[in-house]
């Protein structure tokens, strides 16, 4: 089968480097270099974070000029004179073309979210350096290759989601085994993701007072939106992070009040408010909670992972963690148990390489692409912006005291409830903070306790409040930009679980749709009811196990979810690879055929050691052994305190340990079945059928990059002059 | 360009940036839509057409579904 043709020869006009933009790319070249040579040589002394800010940008810019460039001519061959399935079936609403500019913003809002803070955050334990190099070697040649190749592919298809592609392109079985894939994978994203916060507010009435405050916001929000002034979002938004501002500052008058022990929850409390909100946000109509809400957290969000940007660039604050701790190697860390490899990359996750963004990549977005070409910018542009969140969330964490970040991060049952003995399991983790040290920085922040706060987001908080409060206000505002932070992170979480119990719902009803028929039909409340309980139940569990367990939830459950999340970028890049192989592009699918290699193998590793390592902290059904046995034999063994707890290890162990068998097995089968594809279209070319929309010629002129060429400047005018439509500035 | 309009087109970009973001100016691109594509059809509402696009996103939660 005959490669694509070239795309019009005028795209490879500026192809020729000139001798200025030689030398600029050769100084980026070596700023990058030198960043990195300093974060790999530095041993010992602290060294400052603008290094990594070096190492980090100088990285993407040469990757983004040169890889994504080849990727986007040699390898998809975009075509500029094609038209994209929103110029083709424009209807004004969900089919628009959208500016390049805009969409980038939404498709960057679309994808980010807590994960790229959280996993490099909890990864800060192996030392700063491994964590680094995973989330810019993994964004360039495998996250925002995945998100990029989705993306092209989908526009390709008329926005098709992924499940549908694979169902196409591959075949029903490896179609229905990904589908399956996503569900169970959701359910894991959003128990671990509600987990991060119930760690983070339990005991904190402040925290807890400001976020129970965003429902009556948004339901004003929706209300105002709804009924008061249609459509007026921006104004809506602003009124609603003015509140926002209000309720975290009230939430410090409440903490000293005597309200204080009504918001004071136990974690265990917590969860039975989680579920509830999160059935009832399932079930209430969008305008009233979910809509809003996720207007007020993009706000949130933009606006304060640019405050970071400009925090981190102005502090330039020092980082005190070491660039490897012995942790890397000996695979015994209080956060999460394994050693470098492969759980580094199973715990950065969302940072470097996000399997769900290949739902965004599919589905939203490519319905509103303007252009071909701008699917570089927009895929690629927008997960190297998310790698570079992640790096700040290793630099929040690298700057706190790495005796508070352990005393922070490891599980209750480590380092015990007291300063006392946290300063003593500290020094005995080979760091050491004095009992006083740790009193002060929570009574920094106005927490009662900082001590195993797990899950990443208070971590981030204190460095965030360190960095603002270096550039801001001093330290008698950490405790303000501590729950700042907090707020920031929760509320998209929050967000997150609204809208994800949504789509989980919407995938348990088709599914169960196939049984009986009126499930699938959303708008019959007994189906909507049954499917949004079974949803929050599966991730209420989870929540309630991570909670009460023992060994520590995040411990168990974030390598799972990592597992899970790097599980369906393997689908994702199996997906792509058997589309580069089928359209003719054999050549060019190691493109996404070797991430997809070095994809599956760490996270077949991980799930491997998960199921059969011989060290209980590591293997799930060893664990469960030592457990059992120790049960039989009438004995308890710490961190379990009672037989109760021996009990529920014994439980989440055995649940964990199944769950990961069968991630590991719904993979294996779909890559297995995309191998027999591609096996096939190679053998028999002439068998391959595409599901590609045919060609249409694209009347709309517009630039591929953020800035326009000269050859672009020049088509735009002479677009002008002959009145087609163009993606200029509409001013 | 004086300073001053050069200040007025710097507000009015970051105005357009803005409501395109927030989906604020979808409205003035359906109404757009729909006199381009048929003069005679009287468009929606702004109230008619925000709901409907609320009330999609009832029918179909994926759209407009947000990452971790």
């Amino acid at each position: 089968m005959p490669e694509p043709a070239p795309a019009s020869s005028a795209q490879n006009s500026s192809g020729r480097l000139t001798p200025k933009s030689i030398a600029i790319w050769a100084l980026v070249a070596l700023v990058g270099a030198v960043g990195w040579g300093v974060l790999a040589l530095s041993r010992g002394e602290e060294i400052s974070a603008a290094w990594m800010l070096a190492a980090a940008l100088g990285s993407y810019a040469i990757a983004y000029r040169f890889y994504s460039r080849f990727i986007a001519r040699r390898v998809l061959k975009v075509d500029k004179t094609r038209a994209t399935p929103a110029e083709r079936l424009d209807n004004g609403v969900d089919f628009h073309p959208t500016d390049r500019r805009v969409l980038f913003g939404h498709h960057f809002a679309a994808v980010a979210g807590a994960g790229p803070l959280v996993g490099p955050v909890l990864a800060a334990q192996m030392g700063y350096l491994p964590g680094t190099i995973w989330i810019v070697a993994g964004v360039i040649f495998a996250g925002a290759v995945q998100d990029m190749v989705t993306l092209f592919f989908s526009t390709r298809r008329d926005g098709r989601s992924l499940g549908q592609i694979a169902r196409d392109e591959i075949g029903p079985f490896g179609g229905a085994a990904a589908l399956i894939a996503v569900f169970l994978i959701m359910i894991i994203l959003l128990a671990v993701l509600a987990l991060v916060i119930v760690n983070a507010l339990a005991d904190s009435p402040w925290g807890v007072f400001s976020i129970a405050m965003t429902i009556p916001i948004a339901l004003f929000m929706g209300v105002y939106l709804r009924v008061l002034r249609p459509g007026r979002v921006s104004e809506v938004s602003l009124i609603g992070v003015a509140l926002l501002l209000l309720a975290i500052v009230a939430g410090g008058w409440v903490a000293e009040s005597s309200l204080a022990d009504t918001f004071t929850l136990e974690a265990g409390t917590l969860v039975i408010w989680m579920i509830v909100y999160g059935f009832l946000a399932s079930v209430l109509p969008v305008w009233m909670l979910l809509a809003p809400r996720d207007y007020l957290s993009t706000f949130m969000k933009v606006g304060t992972i640019a405050l970071l940007a400009i925090g981190v660039v102005v502090a330039l604050p020092t980082m005190k963690m070491d660039a490897v701790t012995e942790f890397a190697s000996r695979g015994d860390g209080p956060v999460f148990a394994g050693s470098m490899f492969p759980f580094v990359f199973i715990t950065i996750a969302c940072g470097a390489l996000s399997g769900f963004h290949s739902l965004i990549s599919s589905g939203t977005t490519p319905k509103m692409v303007q252009k071909e070409t701008q699917i570089r910018m927009i895929g690629y542009g927008a997960m190297l912006t998310e790698s570079f969140v992640a790096i700040m969330a290793m630099i929040t964490a690298c700057i706190i005291d790495p005796g508070l970040y352990f005393a922070v991060n490891s599980p209750a049952g480590v380092i015990g409830g007291t300063v006392e003995s946290a300063s003593q399991a500290v020094a005995n983790l080979g760091f050491t903070i004095s009992p006083d040290q740790l009193a002060q920085a929570a009574k920094d922040v106005e927490e009662s306790s900082l001590l195993s706060r797990t899950g990443g987001a208070p971590t981030f908080a204190l460095g965030m409040s360190d960095i603002f409060s270096s550039v801001i206000g001093g330290a008698g505002l950490k405790a303000f930009w501590y729950h700042f932070a907090i707020m920031f992170e929760a509320l998209f979480i929050l967000t997150t679980v609204d809208a994800g119990t949504r789509v989980g719902r919407f995938m348990l009803q088709d599914m169960l749709g196939n049984v009986y028929k009126p499930m699938r039909q959303v708008s019959w409340k007994p189906g909507v009811w049954f499917a949004s309980a079974v949803v929050v139940g599966a991730w209420g569990y989870f929540l309630w196990v991570g909670v009460h367990d023992p060994l520590g939830g995040i411990n168990q459950l974030f390598p799972l979810f990592g597992i899970a999340n790097q599980l369906l970028a393997a689908v994702a890049l199996a997906v792509c690879t058997t589309l580069l192989v089928k359209s003719g592009r054999l050549k060019w699918a190691w493109v996404t055929a070797v991430p997809l290699a070095w994809d599956a193998a760490v996270t077949l590793t991980a799930s491997w050691q998960k199921i059969f390592s011989d060290d209980p902290k590591v293997g799930f059904f060893t664990q469960r052994d030592v457990y059992q046995t120790g049960i039989d034999n009438g004995e308890v063994i710490p961190p379990a305190k009672t037989m109760d707890d021996m009990h529920t290890v014994v439980t989440n162990s055995t649940v964990d340990g199944v769950l990961s068998a069968l991630f590991a097995v719904l993979i294996i089968v779909v890559i297995a079945d995309a191998a027999r594809v591609c096996y096939k279209a190679i053998r028999h070319p002439e068998s391959v059928k595409l599901s590609e929309t045919p060609y249409v010629k694209s009347e709309i002129v517009a630039p591929a990059g953020l800035i326009p060429t000269k050859e672009e400047k020049a088509e735009l005018a002479a677009a002008a002059r002959a009145k087609v439509p163009t993606g200029a500035d509409p001013s | 360009m004086t300073s001053a309009s050069k200040v007025r087109d710097a507000v009015g970009r970051i105005r357009w940036y803005v409501r395109e973001l927030t989906g604020e100016s979808a409205y003035d691109h359906y109404v757009a839509h729909t006199r381009a594509c048929d003069p005679t059809t009287e468009p929606m509402s702004r109230r008619a057409f925000e709901r409907s696009r609320t009330d999609a996103r009832e029918a179909d939660p994926r759209e407009g579904f947000r990452c971790c």
